[in-house]
Order: structure tokens, then sequence, then C-alpha cells
């Protein structure tokens, strides 16, 4: 008789857990996501593409222009707050991975902290720090800088939100590595750099994509904190989400789930790119008989 | 303390150990420890866990810094001098083979890594890569991934990595105690050959009494950070020092 691990529930038990976890996954996720894509093509795909573009008269030039502003916008964030956050990730989980020193638990939990504090209050601290009523509000007027309702501010509150999702897919994986491979690139004469570049980033380069991925999926995404920082000034300061937000205010419903569509795309790109990582990454790991 | 065994007669002393404590978190690794180590000998630093040996070894390496004493290198004080500046192999417990390079790749690390003047050419390299394969007796496995391989075929890579650079000195650290004991007896033998081939001056630690007895020219037999006997293994045998020593042997 061939014994089942402990660990194995019953086949029946084993079947219906994951028949629940499929339903609900399917009711909770893909219902919602399907309904957008559903509701953006709902009058074809010419009418999503005028809805994105439309040509003609001449509020919906203004309309495209605005949606264009706003993906624009997104991209431009994304593109500054991820590769920041990715060299910020690299070194916290360096440095809290390989080395001892007091505090080191203090600052893990730093790390996490944007995780536990609501994305609206972070976008608030800015104001509260940057506004005009804020405590570097007046010294930043007279230097003419614009933090607040313009593109650092949004950039700031972005990084906030998306800063743990690197460190935090770094750290385990570096802590189980240990130091002895770095150690013996040491006693072999690379210098730190070198160790860092030929031994330590190799190492963790499936997780570190990973966590830009997730990094990079957020940071389009995200709406609470930059929603605070933007003011919301059309084809200026307004992202995809906040701009979704505002054509659905305005009755524009079309619109919004065209808009709402090509955000959730860009996700889905992201999310494809993971899968394909994580498979790719198996792939290898099979390869050198892991 | 330490009571050297000079047999008479003048030695060169090329690594020497001078009262070097260590602590760690108010527990103290190494209590004013001393040690000189002659020219060309295989030496073992014996003891039970906890005894200070690899903390010993650790900070002979530069891999770790004493609180206090110094380290000397043919009487050039290196206490101060970072590990990719001491010219030392060393061959870690657990391999640390860099596990996403080949086995030539492991193996030419340390000159790859070699400042562009002073890098010896690509073809250099490979031959020198064929070389270390050839005396570890890994011959045509190069293109392997430190996974595809034993145990000790591991430890050989590791071993034949270390000595890429031509250091001054081989350090190990218990290089044969994760290998089951058939492996272990056939890689000792080799270790001493290749020790003897080169005549390198190397240093391992082991908890393992019949491996230092069987491999080493002089033993130190640590306790408690400090060091209880050091002489040959036929006088430590003849005239144990002390209490612990006699039980130890035993």
């Amino acid at each position: 008789m061939t014994r089942r691990s402990p660990l194995d529930a019953p086949p029946w038990i084993k079947l219906s857990l994951i028949a629940l976890v499929v339903t609900y996954i399917a009711i909770v996720v893909l219902l919602p996501l399907g309904a957008v894509f559903t509701e953006a093509f709902a009058s074809g795909f010419s009418s999503w593409m005028a809805a994105v573009t439309e040509p003609d008269a001449q509020a919906a030039i203004k309309l495209t222009l605005l949606v264009q502003a706003a993906i624009k916008l997104t991209l431009l964030v994304a593109a500054i707050a991820v590769p920041l956050n990715t060299v910020f990730g690299i070194i916290a989980s360096w440095a809290i991975a390989k080395h001892d020193f007091s505090g080191k638990a203090l600052l893990i939990s730093l790390i996490d902290l944007p995780f536990s504090v609501s994305p609206v209050v972070s976008g608030l601290v800015y104001v509260l720090l940057f506004g005009a009523g804020g405590w570097l509000g007046p010294w930043l007027e007279e230097h003419d800088i614009q933090i607040i309702f313009a593109l650092p501010g949004l950039v700031l509150a972005t990084m906030f939100v998306t800063f743990p999702f690197v460190a935090r897919e770094l750290i385990p994986v570096m802590q189980s590595q240990g130091r002895d491979e770095e150690e013996a690139a040491l006693s072999l004469g690379a210098t730190g750099w070198q160790t860092f570049r030929k031994v330590t980033l190799p190492n963790i380069r499936w997780g570190l994509l990973y966590g830009v991925l997730l990094t990079n999926a957020r940071a389009m995404g995200e709406f609470g904190a930059v929603s605070v920082v933007s003011g919301h000034i059309r084809g200026e300061t307004n992202t995809m989400p906040l701009h979704i937000e505002l054509l659905y205010n305005d009755y524009n419903l079309s619109a919004a789930f065209a808009v709402a569509s090509l955000l959730a795309g860009l996700a889905l790109v992201t999310l494809v790119l993971k899968t394909i990582l994580e498979w790719r990454h198996g792939d290898g790991l099979v390869a050198r008989g892991h | 303390m330490a009571t050297g065994s000079s047999r008479g007669g003048i030695e060169t002393m090329t690594i020497t150990v001078d009262a070097v404590s260590k602590d760690f978190d108010g527990h103290s690794a190494l209590k004013g420890l001393s040690l000189d180590i002659p020219d060309g000998t295989f030496v073992a630093l014996l003891g039970p866990s906890g005894s200070g040996k690899t903390t010993l070894l650790r900070i002979i390496a530069g891999l770790a810094y004493a609180d206090s004493g110094h380290i000397l290198f043919d009487g050039d004080d290196v206490t101060a001098v970072p590990v990719q500046q001491r010219n030392i192999g060393f061959v870690f417990q657990n391999y640390a083979l860099f596990r996403h390079m080949s086995v030539a790749e492991n193996i030419a690390f340390g000159l790859d890594v070699m400042k562009r003047r002073q890098r010896p050419s690509k073809a250099d390299r490979t031959a020198r890569v064929e070389e270390l394969l050839d005396l570890v007796r890994l011959d045509g496995l190069g293109a392997r991934y430190p996974t595809q391989l034993s145990g000790g075929q591991r430890q050989r890579v590791a071993l034949a990595r270390a000595l890429a650079r031509k250091p001054r000195f081989l350090l190990l650290d218990e290089p044969f105690g994760a290998l089951d004991a058939k492996v272990r007896n056939e890689l000792r033998g080799a270790l001493r050959t290749i020790h003897d081939q080169l005549g390198l001056t190397s240093i391992f630690v082991t908890h393992d009494r019949e491996e230092a007895f069987g491999l080493a020219d002089r033993i130190a037999i640590l306790n408690n950070g400090r060091i209880e006997q050091y002489g040959a293994p036929d006088d430590i045998s003849a005239a144990p020092a002390s209490d612990f020593v006699r039980e130890f042997l035993q």
C-alpha cells in the first residue's frame, strides 16, 4: 500500500480546496477584470479606439490628448521611481542580509512600513512636508521649487508606496545564500564591487527581476498616495489611475473603461513577463540540478 | 600557554600569531593566543567545537579581525591588511563554490578579477585552469556546474580555485567535514600530496584528531580560546602537556 505524506489531505478534501480557491479567484479577481475589458470593448474595437484616440470633435481631441498625457505621466513616474527603488532596495537588502549591526530588526520594520500605512496617509505626509502650509513649504516657495501638485510629488509618493517590494523579495534570497560565496570571492582577491557584480548580483537576479516587476506594476497602478499629492490638474498631474477616476466621475463611462483596459493591459504585460520569468527560472534551476 | 616545539636550530617563521584576542558578544573566542608557523609546514588546528580554531584561521586569513594582537607574514605586520591583499588561498567548509559559474570559471575567478596590468592573458588563464584541474584530478570536468559534482569533487574544485593565484599560504576550514569516510580518506591523501608537491605552508582546522595526527607536521591543540599544546604529532602523543590534551587524545 502506498502511503500518503502525513501532510497530504485526503483526495476529496484536496479537490474541494482547489475548487474553492479557483472559484474564489474567479469571482474576486477574474470576473471584475474581465468586466473591464468586456465593458471597454462592448461596442466594438473601433469605439474603443475612438474612446482612446477619438479623432473628430474638438472635445474629443482634447480628451485624447488628456489620455495620452496621463499615459505618458504614468510611464514617466514609473521610469523614475522603479530604478531608484531597485537601487535602494538592493542596497538595503544587502546591508541587512550580509551584515550584522544593531537596529537591524528596526530597519526591517521600517522597510515594511509602507505596506502597513494606508497610501492616503503617506500621500498626506508629503503634503504636510512639502505643501504650501507644510514644514518645508515656505522655503520651497522661496526657491521656486514645486513638489506637491507636480511631478516630484507624484514620484515621491509612488516611491514611498513601492519601496518594500524589491527589498522584501531580496532579503530572504540573500539570507538563505549566506556570506560564504562573497567571502570566497574576497579571499580570491576580488574587490567589494567585483564581488557584488560577479557573485552577489548573479545569485539574486531572478528575485531582483521579480521584485522590479512587482514594483513596476504597483508604481503604474498606485492611486491613493498619488491622488493626494497630484492636485488632479488635467493633462499635467493626472496619472492613468487618476484619469480613470476623473472620466468616471464625468460620466464618461466608455472612455473610463477604455483607459482602465489600457492600464489593466499594462499590468497584464507585467504579469505575463513575471510568469515567463518564473517558468524560465524553474527551467534554469532544473538544468543546474537543483 | 603556547609552547612552540623548537627542535633546536633556527626555523624561518612565515606566519606569526602574536597575542591575538577576539570577543563575540562578550564571550571571548580567543584569549591572547600566540602561534608560530615555520615555512613549508602543514599545521593542524585541532580542538572541540567552540575552542576558537575557526576564528583563529579566519583572523589569519583576514576574513575576521582581531580585537587585539598582531598577525605577521614573514615578519611583516599584516594585521590591518585586507583579505584581498594577503595573498592567501582559503578553502571553506561548505566549499562556497560560485553556483552560477562552471568549474573552470570558478577556478579562473581569482585570475579574472586581477587588475588588468597584472592579469595573465586569456590563454595563460585557460592553461592555468587546465593545470589545476589536472592537479586535483578533475580533468575534463571544467564545463560542469558545481551542482553536477559530488561532494568530494566540489572540494577539489574549491582547492584548485584557492590555488589559482599561487597563494603564499593555504588555509582550510574543516576541509573534509562534510564528506563521507571513504571520500575523506581519498581527499586527505590528495591534499597531503599536493602540499608536498607545492611545498606550500598550509593550515587546516579540524575537530577530528585522527585526521590531524594522520596529516599534519605539527598540531596546535586549542581549548577555550587558548593553545593547550603545539608540536609534532609524535611529541604530543608521547608527552601530553595537560590533562585536557590527555583526555582529548583518548
